[in-house]
């Protein structure tokens, strides 16, 4: 009574192996940047001041990818930035799913006041405009990474919120919902127990986007300079900088804005490998 | 309760739900009735089929049997206990003697649980020792090899899936099992073995049996008695022998002139 079924065997795709890559690369820079770095990331040398990358003429050793107007090593602070990124990536990105999630778990599944509570509250959240609604929040809160951390969990659970709903609407129509039900089980234990396990493929994919989109949030701010104090480089920070100077030092914007790029195309193609790669059922 | 008293005893059972095509602008939605006022029983022992077109209300009438759905009206009594409005932390502890067996058992099995903890979950839930030997048993039961309880439901074809649906019924050991067009998803190969199974279950395991169904041939070879429905009412309540030789209701008739005859000489037209 054997078949082919159990036979099919799906590969890990470039996708993931590509986007993993990347991050595990950022991941140990932002570890390793204090031994790893070149500079001092607040070191200013106005003698190297807008010095061009290696490849160039007039580069100098040591500064790889060039200075900035400050004469300031673009790598280290690209490495030291990783730190910033990454803690917001994480620490914003979970909670924003753990809020989100819960919220759109209970709505989704049980339904009656419950949903109607969330979905109303969702309704509203969505009429602010998230960027300016996230400047309002650090206007009162003050600047600082918990503000940068509390601002995007307060604007981007709404994300979560509607698309674990659904998803937990969808599955509570399944039969194995009814036979949980038949079998004994308490609506909170088949939340739990059933309905979440099941969630969970599209909250993994989700919570890599987020994490993606925190990176992006905590740029904009910084870019604004409602971020973190200048002390601390931060990606958004650097495009900020470079920005003024484009016609004279491109390197100072471009390579910040490719790593950005590149990081948070990472997370949102993370997730999606991830997702395809451990859903258990062939679709 | 006396042997012979009936296990299941339906009174004047209602149920409406709200209409959700209506929107009115004020107030509550208009209900519709889907079952309106249904009485009889269930003998201990008897494979009941319930037949009807669709939207006769024949699934809800057997969810509002074993409480997935609540009734907005009339007495569903099981073996002397009015479950009608129990609330649900008095029934769990009942629901191990009531079981179902779905239509769709890709959709009523859990497809990140292992055929194992599929069948076992009703054990541990209702607090039964042995688990794993009883889910085993019950496995045996269905004439699946007990290398198939590491397996998980995508890895299983139509019919497999749906005996460690049927398994799961079993494992309580339950008095009632509900079985809502357990075949037709299947293959006709399949239908007959699944078939075949449960007349043997139904015998071994002194079950009672309720079959929803809208094929009445598959019912025919199965049931002891027929109920037809339509609209919410029974048309028509009787022993199977009864109802095929002198059908007594026009929709009754009305089906049985609508069931294929194997008759070779037969012009398809």
């Amino acid at each position: 009574m054997l078949d082919g079924r159990s036979a099919i065997k799906r590969r890990a795709g470039l996708r993931l192996w590509l986007s993993g890559g990347w991050l595990l690369l950022i991941v140990l820079a932002a570890i390793l940047a204090p031994w790893i770095s070149p500079q001092d990331p607040l070191a200013q040398d106005l003698f190297a001041a807008r010095t061009p990358p290696f490849w160039e003429a007039g580069s100098e050793p040591g500064f790889w990818l060039g200075a900035d107007s400050l004469g300031r090593d673009v790598l280290t602070r690209i490495l030291y930035g990783a730190r910033i990124a990454l803690i917001v990536a994480f620490v914003a990105g979970t909670l924003t799913c753990a809020v989100g999630a819960a919220l759109g778990l209970i709505a989704g599944y049980f339904r009656g006041w419950a949903d109607r509570i969330v979905s109303r509250l969702v309704d509203i959240w969505m009429a602010f405009p998230p960027v300016l609604f996230a400047i309002l929040l650090i206007a009162v809160l003050g600047t600082g990474l918990t503000s940068i951390i509390i601002a995007i969990v307060v604007i981007d659970w709404t994300r979560f919120c509607r698309v674990v709903r659904a998803e937990a609407m969808n599955q509570g129509q399944m039969d194995y919902v009814a036979s949980a039900q038949v079998a004994g089980m308490s609506r909170l234990r088949t939340m739990w127990a059933e309905i979440l396990p099941n969630v969970l493929p599209t909250i993994v994919a989700l919570l890599s986007l987020e994490m993606g989109i925190a990176v992006i949030v905590e740029a904009i701010l910084s870019f604004v300079n409602l971020s973190i104090s200048t002390d601390s480089p931060t990606w958004g920070g650097m495009i900020a900088e470079g920005r003024t100077s484009i016609h004279q030092a491109w390197w100072v914007l471009v390579f910040p804005l490719l790593t950005l790029f590149l990081t948070v195309l990472s997370f949102s193609q993370f997730g999606e490998g991830l997702k395809d790669r451990f859903d258990p059922v062939l679709r | 309760m006396s042997a012979d008293a009936p296990l299941y005893q339906v009174r004047d059972l209602r149920l409406s739900l709200p209409d959700m095509t209506s929107k009115p602008l004020f107030g509550p939605r208009p209900r519709i009735e889907i079952l309106k006022g249904l009485s009889f029983d269930i003998p201990k022992g008897e494979v009941v089929g319930i037949v009807g077109g669709s939207g006769s209300g024949k699934s809800t009438l057997g969810r509002t049997l074993i409480r997935l759905l609540d009734p907005s009206g009339g007495q569903v009594i099981f073996d002397g206990t009015d479950i009608s409005h129990l609330h649900e932390d008095a029934l769990r502890p009942m629901r191990r003697r009531f079981q179902m067996i779905f239509q769709d058992p890709m959709s009523s099995l859990n497809p990140r649980r292992t055929v194992s903890a599929i069948i076992a979950a009703p054990l541990k839930l209702q607090g039964f020792d042995r688990v794993r030997e009883r889910a085993a048993e019950a496995l045996d039961h269905v004439g699946l090899s007990r290398s198939f309880a590491t397996r998980y439901p995508h890895e299983l074809s139509g019919g497999q899936r749906q005996r460690v649906g049927i398994a799961r019924a079993i494992a309580t050991r339950p008095d009632f099992i509900l079985a809502d067009e357990i075949v037709s998803g299947l293959d006709v190969s399949s239908q007959a073995q699944v078939l075949n199974l449960l007349e043997q279950l139904v015998a071994d395991l002194n079950l009672t049996l309720a079959f929803i169904s809208h094929d009445l041939s598959v019912i025919r070879r199965l049931c002891t008695r027929i109920i037809v429905l339509r609209h919410g009412e029974i048309v028509e309540n009787a022993l199977t022998p009864e109802l095929f030789g002198a059908p007594q209701a026009d929709y009754t008739r009305e089906l049985l002139d609508a069931i294929p005859l194997p008759d070779p000489d037969q012009v398809w037209i």
